[in-house]
């Protein structure tokens, strides 16, 4: 079995990034929806890795953003819980359809 | 020589007293308006018989000069084109403002009578004034567009008088009518101004006349030469300016608003509608006679016509109307068709100008007994307060001025000699004679008419059975203020009378060929005794004809109208003229062309606006649906742009 | 003279009649700043004569100029010619006869006047100054209170009427904004209306930017097809509204059209003079034969309106001499004449309430002075001699015919044929309230009040002054249309 190269895992990430999308597109369940965004950006967070570690092997440019996107991702996802309990309690439903009447 | 202070003060008088009625008659001068009007005007006449008397005896200067005594320039368009306010003094405005302010002078004087009473009384006689003054700027005129002025004025003074009785449906149709159709004409006199202003580069009667029609100068050969539609520059001008004369002067096929105009106070009539403000066509023509006789002669002959036409129709219409102020109305229309067309058949200068002066004096002597005509008309409705002649009958016994006043206005108009009319009608054929055979004829024919349908109506008036109206002693009536009266109306209304009969009477002994001639130079007029025979005689067999069918109730007119059915009725209906307007009018003008313009304002100008509008509003009705609020819809919007974006890179911008 | 005074005297009474308390002290000094206003303009108009008389050549006079925005160029340039002291004049009769006749004003009192004042403002600003940017600055300011005004104080659809009025003088604003600015661009950045005169722009450019600033003004002053703002916003805007949009704000079109337009462009206005022509042609006879089928006194002096700025137009386009100063003459007469007619019909709808022509009748038994003004303002708009109509119709007319071709005469002949038609609806509309029976239920009817009689006495003193004396006029104009005339004569 050899090493996986670069196009298997750039394969990987981008059936990670996709189903996130499908779940993002799909899901009805606000925390669905925001598990699907952590897919999207894990999947970029492999995307950097992969790259760094295959095309610029002596850099950490690419290590770097991937730790800044995982503490971002964090404090999103503590934002967002946040909104969703927030809608939870006036809603007593956390189905991002109750979220349209942000627009007004 | 008067100064010109002095004769600016004969149409200004009338204007302080219109100002000073108008502003404060009906709070300070509600019963005195009368007095005040008349005195202002009694000082105009004064002086304007002063300024004639002048005019004519001072013999030391060249005796038919134009004078300019006044000029000021009041609108300055360009370098030499200019409306000034002037006075122009020439043979036939001296005769003018005597004839306006005379018979100004009589209405007012005979109103004081037939208004009495009336609750817009001070109204009145404001209007009154107006009228004068306006008719007193326009005779004395010394540019083409002061002319015009004064002319627009004179038209809305008339309005405002056959509009007097206000509340009358009738009396207000009547006035608009008059407005209306006189303003049509008036936009032919303003086009032809403007298309005789732009050959000529001056509006100053005196240059205008100068350089049209002397044969070198250079305006009147691009005049002449410039052609539209095949017709000169100059003939266009001069028809179009005709066209606004044709319609004051109620000329056919423009004459629809004066039978109308006879709403109005019977005074009025008599002051605008007979003596002064319809013959403005006239007194314009023979204004511009010169241009017309000596550049233009085509045109002329074409005046001539117009005026021949409207003499005949008229005076066959007359013959069959009922209302006796009508009929005067169209005896007006048909003795100013005989003034026009002596200006038409005329030459200019010498003896074959006898035209020009017999025009001018048949206006003057027609002046004098139309209005006694409409004045003795006035008093007899006053008295049996209907204007049918079918109410009227056997009134000889109970106005005896009025009826002899108004035998004297019959017989002068009639041509009998030795009175007035006589004089100037012989004058008229003469001319028609020696220049224009079938208008002679047309002449003649017309004025055994005139005498016929006159003592029709003097018989009718006069003599005939009494109906019952005429039979009663003592009327109150409305029409004259609600004044209970007998007999004639009082001193103010026969001192009128009597001296306009006596002015009917002998005005036709004033040699008037001696002042007044087309070129100036004094025109000396033979009576051709055997000439005169031919219309006398007419005119006599009118009258017996008349006083064989209506002297005495009897059953003979309605069966000559029963033998002319066909044509009794359609000159009872007017030929019909009015109808054909009225279709024109209401039908296309109206339905063809108003509603449509309306319509396609609301609906397509509008309608655009609108369509914009609802467009804007619909497409962002639209784009609104756009912003759902789906966050899940905002992904897709955003993952397909992406992907549009990143196939454009791709693909499209390598 | 200072002209900051002319703007200066509108704006503090604004803000007195804001901080005043209540409707007896709006009114008063309304009125006081009015009679100040008018005093002003009258002096002004003296002192102008004064320094013409004295030799004064100047293109303008009582220059001043500060500095507003130096970075881009924008100045606050202020100078009146013969043109703007007729407009200034007219606007502050219009503006004291609009403070009078709206004396009953029950609603927002306050508010109300301060609107109308804001109004004056923004015209008087918009005829003093010479900097484009200014001059656009007042345009709009405008435009606002004419939208709350109809919005709040009118009648009938009156929503749609203030939308429609203020959407379209916008479309108006838009495109006047974008033809100044490609002038600032196309003459190295300068909005000076007199350093832009002296520029040589270049045709092609000239022939781009007329269009825009021409049907921007047009807008305004009710260039067909682009009227249909007069008739709605009219009929429903209260009486000092209407008489202040037709009295004042269609003739800053007119004035823009002129000043702006015409003046720094002339190439493109010899370029579109002939479309203009045809479509002022076409509002005049036809906005005449539209008044014809109307039956609301309003909408009938809207579309006499029409009818009556298309000589305007039409003067401006001939491109003549005499011709344009008809076309000032007309935005002066048409003016006052306008004020007072919607006065009038205000007074009269106050009393019947109803417009429509056909329920009144006789009036004049009850209203004598009344009906007399409508006679006088009914005449003056058929062009009666005497009054002020008459004046500059005819001033149009022989200017227009001084162009020999036959185009230009054909439009003359159309719009000298307007007459008749005018003669047609305006008696019909006197003949049907003033005159006929008197209906029984307006005999109770009261004549004008002191308010009402003022506000006509004095917009019919205007329109005689012009109409008996039109040399005045003729005087203060002739100047400014001259120097007009050399920049079109290109020298």
């Amino acid at each position: 079995m050899t090493e996986p190269g670069l196009y298997q895992i750039l394969f990987i990430s981008a059936a990670l990034f996709f189903i996130g999308v499908y779940g993002f597109l799909t899901r009805r369940n606000l925390i669905t929806m925001l598990m699907s965004v952590e897919l999207i950006l894990n999947s970029v967070n492999l995307n950097f890795i992969a790259f760094n570690k295959y095309l610029w092997p002596g850099r950490m440019d690419g290590l770097f953003f991937a730790v800044f996107i995982v503490a971002i991702a964090a404090a999103e996802a503590a934002v967002a819980i946040a909104i969703i309990i927030n809608l939870y309690r006036s809603h007593k439903s956390i189905d991002v359809k109750n979220a349209e009447e942000l627009k007004y | 020589m008067p100064n010109a202070t002095t004769i600016a003060l004969i149409p200004l008088l009338p204007l302080a007293g219109f100002l000073l009625l108008g502003l404060f008659g009906r709070t300070a001068f509600k019963n005195s308006a009368g007095i005040i009007g008349t005195l202002l005007l009694l000082a105009s006449t004064v002086l304007a018989v002063y300024t004639a008397y002048d005019y004519f005896t001072n013999s030391s200067v060249d005796f038919y000069r134009r004078e300019v005594p006044l000029q000021l320039t009041w609108l300055r368009f360009s370098e030499n084109l200019s409306i000034d306010m002037g006075i122009l003094l020439d043979p036939i405005s001296v005769m003018m403002i005597v004839v306006v302010t005379f018979v100004s002078l009589m209405v007012h004087i005979y109103s004081l009578g037939y208004m009495k009473g009336e609750e817009r009384y001070p109204t009145y006689y404001a209007f009154l004034s107006l009228f004068t003054f306006s008719m007193l700027g326009l005779v004395l005129s010394s540019n083409l567009f002061q002319m015009y002025i004064f002319w627009e004025l004179v038209g809305v003074s008339s309005f405002l008088l056959i509009g007097f009785y206000y509340n009358k449906p009738s009396a207000v149709s009547a006035a608009k009518k008059a407005f209306i159709v006189t303003r049509f004409a008036d936009l032919g006199f303003l086009i032809g101004i403007l298309v005789l202003s732009f050959y000529s580069g001056t509006l100053d009667f005196n240059t205008l006349i100068a350089r049209l029609t002397s044969p070198e100068s250079s305006e009147l050969k691009t005049a002449v030469t410039s052609s539209f539609l095949g017709i000169s520059g100059l003939s266009w001008a001069l028809v179009l300016i005709f066209i606004g004369g044709a319609g004051k002067s109620a000329m056919f096929p423009l004459h629809i608003w004066l039978p109308d105009a006879m709403e109005g106070p019977t005074p009025v009539s008599a002051l605008i509608h007979a003596a002064t403000m319809v013959v403005a066509g006239v007194y314009l023509v023979a204004r511009l006679f010169p241009i017309f006789a000596i550049s233009a002669p085509a045109v002329l002959e074409f005046v001539g016509w117009i005026g021949a036409i409207s003499a005949i129709i008229a005076a066959i219409i007359a013959c069959t109307q009922t209302d006796i102020k009508r009929v005067l109305a169209y005896s007006t229309m048909s003795q100013i068709g005989f003034m026009m067309f002596a200006l038409g058949v005329s030459k200019y200068g010498g003896e074959e100008g006898l035209g020009y002066t017999a025009s001018m004096f048949h206006l003057f002597t027609h002046a004098m007994f139309k209005a006694l005509l409409f004045l003795g008309a006035g008093a007899v409705i006053h008295y049996v307060h209907s204007n049918e002649i079918k109410d009227m009958g056997g009134l000889r016994k109970k106005l005896p001025i009025t009826h002899i006043t108004f035998l004297i206005a019959c017989l002068a108009i009639a041509g009998v000699p030795p009175f007035a009319g006589f004089f100037s009608k012989e004058e008229i054929l003469l001319a028609a004679y020696e220049n224009n055979t079938p208008i002679y004829w047309i002449a003649l024919i017309t004025s055994g008419l005139t005498a016929f349908y006159m003592f029709r109506l003097y018989f009718g008036i006069f003599w005939s059975k009494p109906s019952h109206l005429s039979q009663m002693p003592i009327h109150s009536g409305e029409r004259a203020g609600g004044e209970v009266h007998k007999g004639e109306g009082g001193f103010a209304m026969m001192l009128p009378l009597i001296l306009l009969a006596i002015g009917a009477a002998a005005a036709g002994f004033i040699p008037f060929g001696k002042y007044v001639s087309s070129d100036g130079t004094p025109l000396e007029t033979k009576f051709h005794l055997v000439f005169s025979v031919a219309p006398v005689v007419l005119g006599l067999t009118g009258i017996f004809t008349a006083m064989w069918l209506y002297k005495k109730q009897n059953t003979r007119p309605d069966k000559l109208a029963a033998s002319l059915n066909g044509f009794y009725k359609t000159a009872y209906n007017k030929f019909y003229i009015d109808e054909v307007y009225l279709f024109i009018t209401k039908k296309i003008l109206f339905n063809l062309v108003g509603k449509p313009a309306a319509w396609f304002d609301k609906n397509v100008v509008d309608g655009l606006i609108n369509f914009t509008g609802n467009t804007t509003q619909i497409l962002s009705g639209k784009i609104k649906k756009i912003q759902s609020g789906k966050v899940q819809q905002y992904a897709i919007y955003f993952l397909a742009g992406v992907i549009g974006l990143a196939l454009l890179f791709i693909y499209v911008w390598k | 003279m200072n002209l900051l005074l002319i703007i200066l005297i509108p704006l503090l009474t604004a803000v007195a009649v804001l901080l005043s308390r209540n409707k007896q002290q709006v009114k008063w000094i309304s009125f006081a700043g009015a009679i100040a206003q008018l005093t002003l303009s009258l002096v002004l108009f003296f002192a102008f004569r004064n320094e013409r008389a004295a030799g004064n050549t100047a293109q303008m006079l009582f220059e001043q100029n500060h500095p507003l925005f130096p970075a881009w160029n924008i100045n606050f340039h202020l100078g009146v010619d013969g043109i703007s002291v007729a407009m200034i004049l007219l606007t502050s009769f219009v503006l004291i006869a609009g403070v009078l006749v709206s004396w009953n004003i029950e609603k927002m009192t306050k508010e109300f006047y301060f609107l109308l004042i804001l109004l004056a403002l923004g015209a008087f600003g918009f005829f003093i100054s010479l900097d484009l940017f200014v001059l656009f600055f007042f345009l709009e300011i405008s435009v606002i209170p004419k939208y709350l005004l109809i919005g709040i104080w009118g009648s009938g659809k009156k929503e749609y009427s203030a939308n429609k009025l203020a959407l379209m003088l916008m479309g108006g604003s838009a495109l006047i904004l974008v033809g100044i600015l490609g002038l600032y661009f196309s003459s190295g950045r300068s909005f000076d209306l007199l350093q832009l005169s002296k520029l040589n722009i270049s045709t092609s450019t000239q022939h781009v930017i007329f269009p825009l600033l021409f049907v921007g003004f047009g807008v305004f002053t009710a260039l067909f097809p682009f009227h249909t703002w007069v008739p709605d916003g009219h009929s429903s805007a209260p009486t000092a509204g209407s008489m202040f949009l037709a009295g004042i704000s269609m003739k800053l079109g007119g004035y823009g059209c002129l000043r702006v337009a015409t003046y720094l462009l002339p190439e493109g206005a010899k370029e579109y003079a002939s479309i203009i022509i045809v479509l002022s042609a076409i509002a005049i006879l036809y906005g005449a034969f539209a008044t014809m089928m109307q039956k609301d006194l309003k909408y009938i002096n809207a579309y006499s309106s029409v009818s009556h700025v298309g000589f305007s137009l039409l003067g401006i386009a001939m491109l003549t001499q005499t011709a344009m100063t008809g076309a000032v003459m007309q935005m002066v007469s048409h003016g006052v004449m306008t004020a007072l007619f919607f006065a009038v019909i205000g007074m009269i709808y106050d009393r019947t309430h109803t417009r429509m022509v056909g329920d009144m009748g006789g009036l004049m038994k009850v209203m004598p002075f009344i009906t007399t003004v409508l006679f006088i303002v009914g005449l003056c708009s058929l062009g009666l001699p005497g009054l002020s109509g008459f004046v500059a119709e005819m001033t149009v007319f022989v200017g227009s015919w001084e162009n020999a071709d036959a185009f230009h005469r054909i439009a003359t002949i159309a719009a000298a044929a307007s007459i008749v038609v005018t003669a047609v609806y305006i008696l019909r509309a006197i003949g049907q309230t003033a005159m006929g029976p008197i209906k029984a239920e307006y005999l109770q009817l009261k004549d004008a009040t002191w308010n009402e009689r003022l506000a006509a006495i004095i917009l019919v003193a205007g329109i005689v002054a012009i109409g008996v004396a039109p040399f005045w006029l003729n005087d203060l104009l002739k100047p400014a249309i001259e120097v007009i005339m050399s920049k079109i004569a290109g020298k």
